[in-house]
């Protein structure tokens, strides 16, 4: 799902970032987001809603809707269209609203 | 708890031009954002701009958001807090944000809001699938990260937004199955609309969707035709194989920093929504406190950037600096405004702005 050719953006090489989403290993790029390496490796559900359990993915992508919400490294609620992605990032979907440990 | 004299929330459009004449003033000035990048919405659009040379017509926006942050960047009064999130705004100008786990709070003499928008959505069966995505987030993912949405689109809505991400899912290698609006003329310029069509896109008016179709996520979408009340005429379904549904169809202010603080709020759908009551120099009911660009009422960059330079130039002004041609800059800006809102294209912005009380 990447743009290989572009008219006017010249997306330069980018270094590889490893991470796991719900323990299985995926890879990103340098500069990516956890949702933009996750949409680009083909994850389109990233959330369910709370009660009806629908799926619910990318929407806003500047950190407004909620819809992309995960656990990252434990902590639940990360706003995964505005959070870089770092190696070795355990990201999870959230059951519900996410709890305070 | 730290303080600053010149806070300002938003490192978009608005609020970088109002940081420069602030800095230019003699102010110190802390700008904070959200995101780990300066520009807000410029960071995406890879468009070039009409208006005014003076507002960098024909330069790309985000060549333009490069002069803007060249500009202050380093600035010896500048200091930039990025990937912090304001949450709280109170009437003493105490400013409660998050950087990760952590809250924080800084109090301002004065403080600039140029919080920017949020999209708006319209309500049909299955609006919440994955696929359904909103059309400045279409763009982050393209322009920012490099990412395709998916293979084929169904765009939803012919306002400037509309048209442009079209523009650009096609420079992207994207497909474009079809561009629907609901209203009965296309609502964007013709400029933009025309170069689409040339590509081969399909342009329908008075058309909107009925229902997204999938299970997981967006399969195709079901299209009908609209009458003169807007609502869905039976048996002119239409089915489009797609699996995205960009929704370009509005956006409203983020005013609630603003309301939270206590700031007089007004409803004016011509501005988008809840909108603050500003006088025409961008001042609201809350003393020393100011806003600009899209919060205050939805247009676009270039009138953002000279909004955003009013509201800088207030906040000097009642910080009680001297700042040397105040009056001609502001009648300057005034005027260039103006310009910016003639036309048939600047009529609903016109009205607004005369529901709020700002232009007579």
């Amino acid at each position: 799902m990447r743009i290989k050719n572009h008219p006017i953006l010249g997306f330069k090489a980018r270094k590889t970032i490893t991470f796991t989403f719900d323990g299985k290993t995926y890879q990103g790029l340098e500069g990516d987001t956890i949702a933009s390496a996750l949409h680009a490796a083909g994850v389109r559900k990233l959330s369910e809603s709370i009660h009806r359990k629908r799926p619910r993915g990318f929407y806003c992508a500047i950190g407004n809707c909620a819809s992309c919400n995960m656990i990252v490294n434990g902590a639940p609620n990360v706003r995964t269209c505005i959070t870089p992605l770092e190696e070795g990032m355990d990201v999870r979907m959230q059951d519900g609203k996410g709890r305070v440990e | 708890m730290k303080t600053t004299e010149c806070l300002i929330v938003g490192a978009g459009p608005a609020g970088m031009r109002a940081a420069k004449r602030l800095l230019d003033a003699g102010a110190e000035v802390t700008l904070i954002d959200r995101s780990d990048m300066l520009g807000g919405q410029l960071t995406k659009q890879t468009h070039m701009f009409f208006g005014s040379e003076k507002q960098h017509a024909s330069k790309r926006g985000i060549d333009i958001m490069q002069l803007m942050i060249d500009d202050i960047v380093n600035h010896p009064k500048l200091t930039v807090i990025k990937n912090a999130t304001v949450v709280a705004m109170y009437k003493d100008r105490v400013v409660g944000y998050v950087i990760g786990e952590t809250y924080h709070r800084i109090q301002a003499n004065a403080i600039v809001v140029a919080a920017g928008a949020s999209e708006k959505a319209i309500p049909f069966e299955n609006n919440d699938l994955p696929g359904v995505y909103a059309a400045g987030a279409v763009q982050t993912l393209m322009n920012v990260y490099g990412v395709k949405p998916g293979h084929k689109v169904l765009m939803v809505g012919s306002g400037n937004i509309g048209l442009i991400v079209t523009y650009q899912l096609l420079q992207a290698g994207v497909e474009v199955v079809k561009l629907i609006e609901a209203a009965d003329s296309i609502g964007g310029y013709l400029v933009h609309a025309s170069k689409i069509k040339r590509l081969g896109v399909d342009i329908e008016t008075n058309m909107s969707v009925k229902r997204a179709i999938g299970k997981d996520e967006v399969e195709a979408a079901e299209i009908w035709r609209l009458d003169e009340a807007w609502q869905g005429i039976e048996g002119t379904e239409e089915i489009i194989e797609c699996d995205v549904i960009c929704m370009a169809v509005g956006l409203a202010p983020l005013t609630e920093l603003l309301q939270q603080m206590g700031a007089k709020i007004m409803y004016v759908r011509e501005l988008g929504g809840n909108v603050p009551v500003i006088d025409k120099d961008h001042r609201t009911s809350i003393e020393r406190v100011y806003a600009c660009g899209d919060m205050a009422g939805i247009e676009e960059a270039s009138s953002a950037m000279m909004a955003g330079e009013i509201a800088g130039l207030s906040a000097a002004v009642d910080l009680g600096y001297h700042v040397e041609n105040y009056e001609d800059d502001v009648a300057r800006l005034r005027h260039e405004l103006s310009n910016l809102r003639d036309g048939p294209h600047g009529e609903k912005i016109r009205l607004g702005l005369k529901k709020l009380g700002v232009l007579s």
